[in-house]
């Protein structure tokens, strides 16, 4: 399935990247959606990311709920005016025959409180499943779009449900040998989930926390918007283990989120300085 | 010099019937959020009627609007071929001006002498401006519209979003079908030229249809699987759901949020029949009900005893070649999915008792000004308390009404209310019956947020009256004491709801409760104004509850309203109706003289009374004390007939005597009968406040 997305995507002049390695909440977080929309520079890319997301563990014991799964992502700046008719070319190419099952585009403004980002679009149904995200950017870091990138990112686990018919994720064959998707990561997220929701040394993740965002700041006082942006990240997924902890309460939680997105903000900023000259030569009239 | 457009009687200028046209508009976009179909419709006409009445084209005969997923339609009837002229008559000088006042206005207006209108003896100038095509007024006007149209949130897209100033939409626009009779308008907007070709439905029937004229819009998508009015999918919706119900032999849960939802979200709306597990029945019905509606958009049902059924029906877009076989097995997959979720929380929830999930409140903030949910829970528990203990809510056990304020809040903090925020309460009152919880604690968990909004189910269970009404008083104590009050059409924290709800409770249980003793004066008039709001409704004059509330002391919501409703009754009588004119006559001289009572009342001889003095003064003498009595017995009916009995002696001493006689000291005495007057029908009310 992910080989028939990169072939599809790449004959479609998207370049095929490799999982970003580090732990992150989403593929929106990878440098390549985040930084690569910011400036006028057109970026058509694809790649597979896996993502955590601690309070979504549920101990392996959940059909459909994981707390560490794959998303395919693509991002195509400026947005194609047939990107709806592509993205339902690309699920035709995975074997989703839309005569036969329900496709729905349901709105669903995507907005990420720690990226300052946000974007108007769907969560696109398959008969009342949510297989992918479609989302339009209207803003990253807290900057205007300039131009709007189109962003699709599909449920692996998901998918591969749909197209193998199981009810359990668990039961996905990972390959034609016998080998199951719960062979695979059942004792990972069983095992994960009593670590990211009962065993966490939580003062340890609050110094890292700490230890992050002050590095963040570190790279931003020295102008290198990549390994402050890479610090964000790392910061973002501290307070997500945190918040799988139960650590954090209501008032806190607003203002590490604030936090981090200060710090992605930072970054998406020290991007934008850093590539302005460039831009604006390439792009006269572009400004920030 | 004045400048007065007149138009040119319509009916002179107006095309033959024969030329009026129809217009047709369609906006075709990526999928349009449901719940913004409504409302873009209305302004569509809205925007239209009034671009047109900008540029004087006469009313159309009628304007149908249709919203699909993917299109945004408006079909306006009958227009005519163009806009009438009109004349515009500019006033000149009088005939009578000097040569040189003429010259300029000739110049000015370019006519001569012999085409200027004399009236009145002032010359005008008429020019007569013709009247536009009505296909080039739209091509102005529809690009205005769409520009400024008002959507919740709208985007850029596309290379054109390298600027912000890019067009915006709700999503990206991609076509512009606009014709007027059989001729396309042209038009364009964010780069896209209008014309006559749509497409039609995006599974069924994807390529290019060429549309005639707005005649056969509606039937050429039809052919091409596209149902346009969206009232036809909303009851294709409905009476598709209830007839898969009623032939599984179980009634639909009808849900006409659901049904529009469902409509907005196809085009060719089709419902199908799944079921789920039985098993999940286990789970509380709201849960799985919320979730397959809020999650999902499904329907669900009843069966024959009334009972939450195991069954759901989605709306597909589509008609399969397997009948939907497939799409309804998926669904089902999905549904099974979300239930596995709830049971999870729902099962992992009841293994933790309430008290200790109370114990989490503390992490919780309830406001950065006012702690956390513990702090409140406690003030709440200690109000229910002595709510019981003063027997203000009576019948109740205070430990229970105390017991279940502590645990109220408790839910907040479990797995499923931290999914589905508008179980609270609810699944408070779930997990304390599973817990061995009394079964009247259960009641006053579950029932302590009621009643919320108008309309909505009082609670009378004596603990569930303690919790809610100690909860909401202690909301509005709390946020009035930090300043944080509703102003305007601000009410962050539903304080105005929380008023409505503690007067609902007060009069539904007949709570005898005196306002004052639990708040302040800028409290007590915030209540006095939800009181009026409440009771409008209900058909009280507003003023009426103000002349009660003037006499000031009077804060028991119970006696002040059996004392509204009495007065209402009373004013609404020709003695009550004279009354008050009386008393106004009587208040309006007091005033007009400036009439203050000296400490040592002017005692003109009785004997000098005239008649119908000396019986007014009589009659007072017989009504005071009743009105009084009544007042205190609560018998507000008795103190409104006590002052009906004055009505005849103030009438007839207004008729016969003269108040200002020039002896200042029969002056000042029937100065000081009208001022008895007025204080006997103050005792019952204060009959200023009264219109009319």
């Amino acid at each position: 399935m992910i080989l028939a997305l990169h072939d599809y995507w790449s004959a479609r002049g998207c370049v095929i990247l490799q999982p970003y390695d580090m732990e992150m909440g989403a593929g929106t977080f990878h440098p390549a959606t985040t930084l690569r929309a910011l400036g006028p520079d057109p970026w058509n890319a694809a790649f597979v990311q896996p993502c955590r997301r601690p309070t979504d563990g549920r101990y392996g014991e959940n059909p459909n709920r994981l707390g560490h799964y794959y998303q395919y992502q693509v991002i195509l700046k400026p947005s194609p005016p047939d990107l709806q008719d592509l993205y339902l070319g690309s699920l035709s190419a995975i074997g989703v025959d839309t005569a036969l099952h329900d496709i729905r585009f349901v709105e669903d403004d995507w907005e990420s409180p720690t990226l300052g980002a946000w974007g108007l679009g769907w969560e696109v149904w398959c008969d009342g499943m949510e297989v992918t995200q479609f989302t339009y950017f209207q803003q990253m870091g807290g900057y205007d779009c300039k131009p709007v990138a189109g962003e699709l990112t599909y449920g692996l686990e998901r998918l591969a449900m749909y197209i193998q018919d199981v009810d359990n994720v668990y039961d996905l064959a990972f390959n034609d040998a016998g080998v199951s998707y719960g062979d695979v990561f059942l004792e990972n997220e069983r095992q994960m989930s009593r670590w990211n929701f009962e065993v966490a040394d939580t003062d340890a993740l609050f110094d890292l926390f700490r230890k992050a965002a002050a590095e963040c700041e570190n790279c931003l006082d020295a102008r290198l918007p990549i390994p402050a942006y890479e610090q964000a990240i790392k910061a973002s997924h501290v307070f997500n283990t945190l918040q799988a902890r139960g650590v954090i309460s209501v008032a806190e939680r607003q203002a590490y989120i604030g936090r981090v997105r200060d710090l992605a903000k930072g970054a998406c900023g020290a991007w934008m300085e850093k590539n302005a000259d460039a831009w604006q030569a390439r792009f006269p009239g572009w400004t920030a | 010099m004045t400048v007065t457009v007149d138009p040119v009687p319509a009916a002179l200028l107006a095309p033959a019937p024969g030329e009026r046209a129809d217009f047709l508009l369609e906006l075709r976009s990526e999928e349009i959020p449901a719940r913004m179909q409504d409302k873009a419709r209305e302004e569509l006409a809205h925007r239209f009627r009034h671009e047109m009445a900008k540029a004087g084209m006469p009313q159309s005969d009628g304007i149908d609007t249709y919203a699909t997923p993917r299109r945004l339609v408006l079909i306006a009837r009958g227009l005519p071929g163009a806009t009438p002229a009109v004349a515009e008559e500019v006033k000149g000088p009088k005939a009578s001006a000097p040569p040189q006042a003429l010259e300029g206005f000739l110049r000015k207006t370019g006519l001569t002498r012999e085409q200027l209108v004399e009236r009145n003896g002032v010359l005008f100038a008429v020019t007569e401006k013709p009247g536009r095509a009505t296909a080039d007024v739209l091509a102005e006007a529809i690009p205005t519209v769409i520009r400024a149209f008002p959507w919740p949130k709208s985007m850029r897209w596309g290379e054109a979003s390298i600027s912000t100033e890019a067009p915006r939409w709700v999503r990206p626009l991609h076509g512009i079908v606009a014709l007027l009779g059989e001729e396309v308008v042209p038009i364009e907007v964010a780069g896209i030229a209008s014309g006559a070709t749509t497409l039609g439905h995006r599974f069924h029937h994807p390529g290019p249809i060429t549309i005639g004229s707005a005649a056969d819009y509606v039937e050429k998508l039809h052919a091409c699987d596209v149902i346009v009015d969206q009232d036809q999918r909303r009851r294709l919706i409905r009476d598709g759901a209830a007839a898969l119900a009623t032939e599984a032999g179980l009634e639909l849960i009808a849900d006409e949020g659901l049904v529009a939802e469902n409509a907005g979200l196809t085009e060719w709306p089709v419902p199908l029949l799944g079921r789920f597990d039985a098993a999940f029945l286990a789970v509380p019905p709201e849960v799985i009900q919320l979730t397959a509606r809020v999650n999902q958009k499904y329907f669900v049902c009843r069966d024959a005893s009334g009972a939450l059924a195991n069954a759901f029906i989605c709306t597909a877009n589509i008609v399969a070649p397997d009948s939907g076989a497939r799409i309804v097995q998926g669904n089902a997959k999905v549904l099974a999915a979300r239930l596995a979720d709830a049971r999870f929380f729902y099962e992992q929830d009841l293994k933790v008792p309430l008290a200790d999930q109370a114990g989490k409140l503390d992490r919780i903030v309830f406001h950065e000004k006012l702690g956390t949910v513990a702090d409140k829970v406690d003030r709440v528990a200690r109000l229910a308390r002595r709510l019981v203990e003063q027997g203000i809510v009576t019948s109740a056990d205070p430990d229970q009404a105390e017991r279940a304020a502590r645990l109220a809040k408790a839910d907040l903090v479990t797995g499923m209310v931290g999914e589905f925020p508008e179980l609270q309460g609810l699944m408070g009152g779930y997990y304390a019956a599973a817990q061995g919880e009394d079964p009247a604690v259960a009641e006053a968990i579950r029932d302590h947020y009621k009643p919320v909004g108008q309309g909505d189910d009082v609670p009378t269970a004596p603990a569930t009256v303690a919790v809610s009404l100690a909860d909401k008083l202690d909301s509005i104590a709390q946020f009035f004491a930090v300043d944080l009050k509703p102003s305007g059409s601000k009410d962050p924290f539903a304080l105005r709801r929380s008023a409505l709800g503690v007067i609902a409770l007060v009069l539904d249980n007949g709570l005898r409760f005196p306002l004052a003793s639990a708040m302040t004066r800028e409290v007590l008039d915030f209540f006095a104004d939800r009181l009026k709001v409440q009771q409008r409704e209900a058909g009280v004059r507003h003023d009426l509850i103000d002349a009660v509330f003037a006499l000031g002391g009077e804060d028991d919501l119970v006696r002040l309203l059996a004392r509204v409703h009495a007065l209402q009754a009373f004013v609404g009588t020709e003695d009550g109706a004279n009354l008050l004119a009386g008393y106004k006559r009587a208040a309006n001289i007091l005033k007009k003289e400036g009439y203050v009572p000296s400490d040592v009342p002017a005692q003109a001889g009785t004997t000098d009374r005239l008649p119908d003095e000396a019986a007014l003064h009589a009659a007072l003498d017989a009504a005071e004390p009743r009105a009084r009595a009544a007042v205190a017995a609560e018998d507000f009916e008795g103190a409104m007939a006590a002052l009906a009995s004055l009505r005849a002696p103030i009438d007839a001493f207004f008729n016969t005597v003269t108040v200002n006689d020039p002896d200042p000291a029969k002056r000042e005495s029937r100065l000081a009968l009208l001022a008895r007057v007025r204080a006997a029908v103050h005792a019952v009310a204060d009959f200023s406040r009264i219109e009319g």
